[in-house]
């Protein structure tokens, strides 16, 4: 059991603290270094894409997780993203220029939605995002000339000031950089007053206005923040993908993404990443039990989706806090052993008890 | 801290449905008292509150903060005027820590730029490192370090209050509205609410304006009580004039007059 004394007020600002955190974030980082050292192609590409399904979740968990806006229309903007992206650099303009143009996009895009948005709560929200998917959706296939419609978009190969990256390991270490990028930008945003105005318009609206948060400019901002981050993730997908198609990005996606982060855990970054492992993961080992299990069971047409719809049943359930919940309770189970106690992470009621007698 | 002003409530109205929660209101607060608004449930009191609030409309009237015309403003900006507030029914972040609620107490003191803050550049540090001195000295006004760190969801009743007030101060109001400061607290911890209060009186020289049912606790801290029914003011005066006051007896205990 490691206990932390805290000496400076810098301790509860910093990263990595604890001694554990560091030493489990630096061996996580080690292996994604060198991951193109021992992984195959395939292995690769998978983790490749992996890395850019946790910058879209991180995304939409600023969003959702963070700030309680729910969001049904996110694969529009890894839409927006893929073709604004594809046609711009299709166009000759450079790569670095083409993604902080595309991420303006997607930002201001996300902040026209939220401005719209700003009013709405729950189910409306869910809608309104829902319509906005499908419109954006039905955009991207009749607006031929622009993005050659259902026929779909061939997109150039990555080139980065002038050298050309179209190598799995290449794009591999482009996603990386950009991931790392947008996890310590997102976990900065949370420790300063952007992210703290987040929180607070997620757990009430009402207190969070009364100490002078301007609610609906924190929903605006965090959509665009939000938006912005989904449409890089779009970006890295389009090279990812190489061939763009309007379908790609419909209501499923936009599901995949909201199952994502509630099973990674909301109001964690932790928790986008381990949605997005998750969500590569299931499908390798569903390919794989098809093998093992009798053709019978195996070959049934329906058995992905009832899998993957069965596991994610069961996370809900037993564990709402999703992965990451479960991670912070295996870990402080270590961190406090022998002291654990299974009721540290039942919800105290105690309060009830002082209650007066009216 | 921003030098108190007088609160001037002028005429005030507000319907709900046909009822007239709040009927002709008026009242000033002066700079450095306490006052006491008592009243029935559902006399109007907390309906007030949120009247200055902003968070509701009212039909008639005018409320005056120093200069300021708060009905002007939005509910976002009262707090810019010195103004802070606590909720009956505890409004805090639930999910966040004790400390992230205080800083967001600050709210008003910091100045939020999605992309410093995204960099966390050096200035946004700095400005961290302050508020959270100021942070630091609410936690030992009101001796909630032990709670430091614990998400509000896991906090007992009475410490919730205790952090709500907190994080009004972290605010540095002129002036504070408490609603029923010490509903639900065991005689100890109504006490304590009684100390802090004289404290953040003399100490940090903020009007108080409190909504409140225990007639020890306002007998010890108010100097003035107002006390309302059925959204119109009954009286106001001291806490010894209100408490030998006739309509006031008959409000309560429905004694015919
Ligand atoms: N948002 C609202 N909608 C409808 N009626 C309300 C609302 N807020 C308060 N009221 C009504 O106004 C009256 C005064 O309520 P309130 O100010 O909360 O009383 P209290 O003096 O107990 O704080 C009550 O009759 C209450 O039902
Ligand atoms: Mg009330």
């Amino acid at each position: 059991m490691q206990i932390l004394f805290k000496t400076r007020y810098e301790d509860d600002i910093g990263f990595l603290v604890k001694t554990g955190e560091k030493v489990r974030v630096g061996m996580v980082l080690a292996f994604l270094f060198a991951a193109p050292l021992f992984l195959q192609t395939y292995y690769l590409s998978e983790l490749s894409l992996l890395l850019v399904y946790a910058i879209a979740g991180i995304g939409l968990m600023i969003l959702t997780g963070y700030t309680g806006q729910v969001s049904f229309g996110h694969a529009a903007f890894l839409g927006i993203g893929a073709y604004c992206h594809a046609i711009l650099i299709s166009h000759g303009v450079p790569f670095t220029v083409s993604v902080v143009a595309t991420m303006i996009l997607c930002g201001l895009v996300g902040m026209a939605l939220g401005r719209s948005a700003s009013k709405m709560h729950g189910f409306y929200l869910a809608i309104a995002t829902l319509a906005f998917l499908i419109l954006v959706e039905t955009l991207l296939g009749e607006w031929v000339s622009m993005t050659n419609g259902y026929a779909g978009f061939a997109v150039p190969g990555m080139k980065i000031l002038g050298a050309s990256l179209g190598k799995a390991w290449q794009q591999y270490y482009v996603n990386l950089f950009f991931i790392l990028l947008v996890i310590v930008g997102a976990a900065n945003l949370f420790r300063s007053p952007t992210g703290r105005a987040f929180l607070a318009v997620r757990d009430s609206e009402l207190s969070a206005r009364s100490l002078g948060v301007n609610v609906e400019w924190v929903k605006i901002q965090s959509f665009g923040v939000s938006a912005a981050i989904t449409g890089l993730a779009g970006v890295l997908l389009a090279h990812q993908l190489s061939y763009l198609s309007p379908e790609v990005f419909g209501v499923l996606e936009s599901l995949k993404l909201m199952l994502m982060i509630v099973v990674g855990g909301l109001g964690s970054i932790l928790g986008a990443v381990f949605g997005a492992i998750l969500i590569s993961v299931l499908p390798i080992v569903i390919s794989f039990l098809k093998d093992v299990l009798p053709p019978a069971v195996g070959q049934q047409p329906g058995l992905e989706p009832l899998l993957f719809g069965v596991i994610i049943v069961l996370f809900i359930v037993l564990e709402p806090l999703g992965i990451y919940g479960r991670w912070m309770k295996i870990r402080y189970f270590f961190e406090t052993f022998p002291y654990y106690r299974k009721s540290s992470f039942v919800r105290q009621k105690s309060y009830l008890k002082t209650e007066r007698l009216r | 801290m921003s030098a108190p002003q007088t609160l001037s409530v002028r005429n005030l109205s507000i319907m709900f449905g046909g009822v007239h929660a709040v009927e002709d209101v008026s009242f000033d607060v002066n700079p450095g008292e306490v006052l006491a608004i008592i009243g029935p449930n559902g006399a109007g009191k907390s309906t007030i509150f949120n009247l200055i609030s902003r968070l509701y409309e009212p039909s008639n009237g005018s409320i005056r903060y120093g200069d300021a015309d708060l009905l002007a403003l939005s509910p976002h900006q009262i707090v810019a005027t010195g103004i802070a507030r606590t909720f009956q029914n505890i409004e805090l972040f639930e999910q966040t820590t004790v400390l992230q609620n205080l800083l967001i107490g600050r709210h008003r003191h910091m100045s939020a730029n999605v992309f410093t803050n995204f960099a966390f550049l050096p200035g946004v540090r700095k400005s961290e490192l302050e508020h959270r001195r100021k942070v630091e000295d609410i936690i030992d006004l009101l001796e909630i370090a032990q709670y430091r760190d614990e998400r509000i969801a896991d906090l007992s009743y009475g410490a919730r209050k205790n952090v709500e007030l907190a994080r009004a101060l972290c605010a540095e109001p002129s002036l504070l509205l408490l609603d029923e400061p010490a509903s639900g607290l065991n005689t100890e911890e109504t006490d304590d609410v009684g100390f802090w209060l004289e404290d953040i009186k003399h100490d940090l020289g903020v009007t108080l304006v409190m909504i409140e049912h225990d007639m020890n606790l306002v007998g010890q801290v108010a100097d003035r009580v107002l006390a309302i029914n059925e959204g119109k003011v009954l009286a106001c005066g001291t806490p010894d004039e209100i408490r030998d006051n006739k309509a006031v007896q008959a409000a309560y205990l429905g004694v015919s007059q």
